[in-house]
């Protein structure tokens, strides 16, 4: 055991778990270690927070009813992006995961948005 | 001081049997871990097969595969955005969307999102009770969602809406066909992930396979996000 532990540092950790009392929330965050910093949010503010995205996609809904001239599309693409950010970074826990699950993600959304954007910009979609 | 000599190789030949035995119960508690499903804390009821950057490979892959799903439907909703006004007068968006039904069939997803990282926290407290009952109410929400765009396809279909009316119908309805076989093959993750658990099938971690069904419910939610804003609210 001795010879193994300096070269796997995950012995370690299966050392410690045993002692860990089951059931406990910060047990759940140590087990997690080898995926980053893995915070989990207690199960109120999880509520919190959809109550936050169900108010916005009413206001969403609002606005789509209401005449807010030039401000609508900017508005509604601004909301769009706060409901899509807080799922990703709080039900997905990316804001507390580790940074290669981020990159993976985002480069993926990036280059999605890139692309595409690129491929509208050659069929005149903004100038129509 | 051969005597000595001779204890050091006996002490050195001890070492080493040790060592393979430790070798030995490490392989074994590693199968084990890896089917009796209750700690989830090493690294061997991850599936033992982490990468070089100590991380699990199936957070990996699942994050890689979500990334590659942004490329999927970015094409789908770019396809939309462009085809949107190439329609016959009659059926068009403004004769066919009712937006209050879709907004309700919204609010259900995204409290489904609710309900699956509810699950996703009892999965990490080992409560397997309250997991399964999440997994179930997330199921029956996706169900729900799934209900309401049958009802929404067979509408517009009446309303002279097929797959080839137009352009703008073809976009329409492969993009959010796409959308529901998602949510579709989701709850059938979900299903299967309560049957495991409730028959203890799982070999690894727990919640870890909860939080990866999790990940893949959540994405599907983020899509319909973008696409409820971007299809049914801002005007063709």
């Amino acid at each position: 055991m001795d010879v193994d532990a300096p070269t796997t540092p995950e012995v370690e950790v299966e050392h410690d778990d045993p002692d860990a009392p089951a059931g406990v929330a910060a047990s759940a965050g140590d087990d997690h270690d080898d995926h980053g910093d893995h915070e989990h949010l207690s199960d109120n503010k999880y509520i919190v927070i959809a109550v936050i995205l169900a108010v916005i996609t009413a206001a969403e809904v609002a606005a789509s009813y209401i005449d807010l001239g030039p401000a609508f599309i900017p508005l509604l693409l601004f909301m769009m992006a706060i409901k899509f950010f807080v799922v990703v970074s709080y039900f997905m826990h990316l804001k507390f995961d580790n940074n290669v699950f981020k990159r993976l993600f985002y480069t993926g959304l990036f280059l999605a948005v890139f692309v595409y954007v690129v491929a509208l910009l050659t069929f005149r979609f903004f100038e129509s | 001081m051969s005597d000595t000599k001779d204890d050091v190789v006996k002490e050195t030949i001890q070492d080493a049997i040790e060592i393979v035995k430790d070798h030995a119960n490490d392989d074994h508690d590693h199968d084990v871990h890896a089917g009796d499903n209750g700690d989830h804390g090493d690294h061997g009821d991850h599936g033992g097969h982490h990468t070089s950057l100590g991380l699990s490979n199936t957070k990996l892959a699942m994050w890689l595969f979500l990334g590659s799903e942004c490329l999927l439907f970015g094409g789908l909703i770019s396809t939309y955005m462009l085809y949107r006004n190439r329609h016959s007068e009659d059926v068009g968006p403004d004769q066919l969307w009712d937006i209050p039904f879709t907004s309700a069939s919204s609010f259900v997803l995204l409290m489904s999102s609710l309900t699956m990282v509810l699950a996703v926290s009892a999965a990490n407290r080992k409560d397997d009770r309250n997991t399964k009952l999440w997994l179930v109410v997330t199921a029956v929400l996706g169900g729900l969602f799934v209900s309401g765009q049958v009802y929404e396809f067979t509408t517009f279909y009446r309303e002279g809406l097929g797959y080839t009316e137009s352009l703008f119908a073809s976009s329409f309805y492969t993009l959010t066909g796409f959308h529901g076989v998602h949510v579709s093959v989701g709850i059938i993750m979900l299903m299967a992930t309560m049957g495991m658990i409730a028959k203890n099938k799982i070999s690894g971690d727990k919640a870890e396979t909860v939080e990866m069904v999790g990940l893949y419910w959540h994405f599907v939610d983020v899509v319909w996000i973008i696409i409820f804003t971007l299809v049914y609210l801002i005007p063709a």
